[in-house]
């Protein structure tokens, strides 16, 4: 047994939901809407007891739907607004995700993912839900989806993804898994006098010449709350400048590029990942890349896999929407065997295989509500080296 | 003022000069009547335009907001309510209007309805009945009147349609009113009172359909339609002199419900001091 770490006064014993709701509370989160959910319960449960305490506000909604909608209306209203649920209450939210999507409302909605589809097997983990929060809304849109692999990235990545939403005027969602919910761990949150909070851009025009939809100054116009002299109109229709229902291909079309744009020329600000590579560069045979608690896994099989002498290079991706492209396209530049391990039937994969092509990548799946272990990535590794 | 010298400057300063007239509506519709009815009640109480948010879901309704010169939301089908709570509790010094069709509170948005009055948060819903599904033209609503055609009922309608004054009453709404586009000046006293009143306020603007529903059944055009809401309302000192039978036939008008009952984001200021008191001690 190795000896206990020297004592640090502010580590704790956290819950990935706990340090969710912490995280969304350093973020400057002020208002909470969700519907009880496992696993994702725990987050409301903190945030209805700590948001009052800042002057914050918490409600309970009748579902899923009018939870999304009240955040979406809170965030409006000039708060930084997030809501909390798991698979179903996920489904449930995605038509809210478009109208945050097309409306560019900023807000974070979590996901606990848990075993489906349907009910499944709510405290199962699961990485079940990739997909959907990709394309779960209709039409094409834009999304940001960021995925933590241990309590503390929860804390840190829940930040981010407020961050990133009132930056992009987005829905960012944080796609958490019952095993890092649920699970406990020692943290030591950082100073809050460190930590970086995105303010809501503000407008520096005259309520008579506010554009809310303008690519003025940048491709990601302020967004003025409602009440405080800029009235305009905010619609899920396609939308002029000024929030205007409209028809006009020539006023749809700067829409659909800005709304492209607005997260193509950020992928560097926007792509979060963590590069492990084999110190000895040469003669790299295996890419290992993974996400979420599976990432954790998969760096562990990994290191057993380089101890027994296999050179594996390893790629841990926090942002999984966008997919990071170019990132991983220069990850795998002349490896031949690229595994990709998840806790579905391949859902990350198919975007890895889209890229790099097929025959390179190597499925390790595994959906029947366990996760995986080092031992079943180290085989696929150890397959594959041979 | 001359009346007409009134409603030009009303126009001048609650209607959106950058949009693009003529509305959405078709001609002869009652929904123009009921905004017209709301602009006038939002005068009335002078409420400074910067301080009205006016929210609406989806359908021939849900087009309403877009022309007048608040702040404006169109949002999802049936969810507007729950989209307004949100802004309500953080901004609850804000006059929150929400307006919704008959399928967009009821049927779509019907649990969100029943529970925003359950919770009686400060919210104005108006709902304008047309008993139809207009904007997809004439499929049956929940305020179909049992026996009626309807795109979707070519065999006629067998389902019974929500009594809405009933239903709000029960879920606990603070002030319940319904009139009728035909009595215009009614209808806004019924809207200044119900945006004036602290908790959840609910006014039924019954309408009427002519394009679609008035066509099917053969209820004729918009004016004889409107004829008929004149005809076949009556007051509730009117109603009460009538069998339950009678009644029934009938358009009760008035205001049904006007209690006092703690409004919520009031209730949750108490809840922030609660918790700060807490906190101190604790």
């Amino acid at each position: 047994m190795s000896k206990p770490k020297k004592e640090e006064p502010n580590a704790q014993l956290m819950q990935g939901d706990e340090a969710c709701a912490e995280g969304a509370l350093a973020a400057g989160c002020t208002f909470f809407a969700g519907y009880p959910i496992t696993p994702a319960t725990e987050i409301a449960e903190i945030l209805s007891l700590k948001l009052p305490q800042i002057g914050g506000k918490f409600i309970e909604m009748e579902d899923e739907i009018a939870s999304l909608a009240a955040v979406i209306g809170a965030s409006v209203g000039g708060a930084k607004a997030m809501t909390a649920t798991s698979g179903p209450g996920f489904s449930l939210m995605q038509e809210n995700i478009g109208y945050a999507v097309m409306a560019e409302i900023p807000c974070v909605i979590v996901d606990v993912q848990r075993m489906g589809p349907s009910t499944g097997r709510p405290t199962r983990t699961s990485q079940g839900d990739v997909m959907q929060a990709r394309w779960g809304t209709h039409g094409d849109h834009p999304i940001i989806a960021l995925c933590p692999s241990s309590v503390h990235e929860t804390f840190d990545l829940t930040i981010q993804a407020f961050n990133f939403s009132e930056r992009y005027r987005i829905p960012v969602i944080l796609l958490m898994e019952e095993i890092i919910g649920h699970m406990r761990e020692r943290v030591v949150l950082p100073d809050p006098a460190t930590i970086e909070r995105e303010a809501r851009l503000q407008t520096t025009v005259p309520p008579d010449w506010y554009k809310p939809y303008e690519n003025y100054p940048t491709d990601v116009p302020p967004m003025v709350p409602f009440g405080q002299g800029y009235r305009y109109n905010i619609t899920g229709l396609h939308h002029d400048v000024r929030g205007y229902p409209t028809d006009r291909p020539d006023e749809i079309r700067p829409w659909l590029r800005r709304m492209r744009l607005k997260i193509e020329r950020s992928l560097s600000d926007i792509l979060l990942y963590e590069e492990n590579n084999q110190q000895d560069e040469d003669g790299v045979e295996i890419l290992v890349i993974a996400y979420g608690s599976v990432a954790r896994t998969a760096h562990h099989a990994v290191e057993m896999a380089r101890k027994r002498g296999s050179k594996v290079n390893f790629l841990k991706l926090q942002t999984i929407w966008p997919f990071a492209e170019e990132v991983v396209e220069h990850a795998a530049e002349g490896i031949n065997r690229v595994i990709v391990p998840e806790m579905n039937l391949g859902q990350l994969a198919l975007e890895v295989e889209r890229v790099l092509g097929r025959q390179r990548v190597h499925r390790v799946n595994k959906a029947d509500g366990t996760m995986l272990r080092p031992n079943e990535i180290l085989a696929a590794i150890e397959e594959w080296t041979r | 003022m001359r009346r007409s010298d009134r409603e030009s400057r009303l126009h001048d300063h609650y209607l959106r000069h950058s949009k693009k007239f003529p509305n959405v509506w078709c001609a002869g519709c009652g929904i123009g009547i009921v905004l017209g009815a709301i602009v006038r009640a939002i005068d009335e109480l002078q409420l400074h335009r910067d301080d009205v948010a006016m929210i609406s879901g989806i359908g021939c309704t849900g087009r309403m907001p877009v022309y007048v010169d608040f702040n404006t939301m169109h949002t999802t089908h049936g969810r507007a309510l729950a989209f307004a709570t949100g802004l309500k509790m953080v901004r609850p010094d804000m006059k929150v209007l929400v307006i919704m069709g008959d399928g967009d509170a009821l049927a779509i948005g019907g649990n969100h309805f029943i529970h925003a009055a359950r919770r009686n948060i400060g919210l104005t819903s108006i709902i304008v009945n047309n008993y139809a599904y207009g904007m997809t033209g004439g499929q049956y609503s929940p305020t179909t009147p049992t026996g009626a055609l309807a795109t979707t009922a070519p065999y006629g309608h067998i389902e019974q349609p929500f009594p809405v004054v009933e239903l709000a009453k029960a879920s606990g709404a603070a002030f319940v009113a319904r009139s009728t586009v035909y009595h215009i000046k009614e209808l806004q006293k019924y809207i200044v009172q119900a945006i004036d009143k602290a908790g959840f306020s609910v006014v039924e603007a019954v309408s009427y359909c002519h394009t679609t529903l008035g066509r099917i059944n053969k209820w004729g055009t918009a004016p004889q339609m409107m004829r008929r809401l004149k005809e076949n309302s009556i007051s509730q000192s009117q109603a009460e002199k009538l069998d339950e039978e009678e009644r029934s036939s009938k358009i009760v008008r008035g205001v049904f419900v006007d209690r006092h009952i703690p409004e919520y984001t009031q209730l949750y200021d108490q809840i922030i001091k609660r918790a700060q008191a807490a906190e101190v001690a604790g």
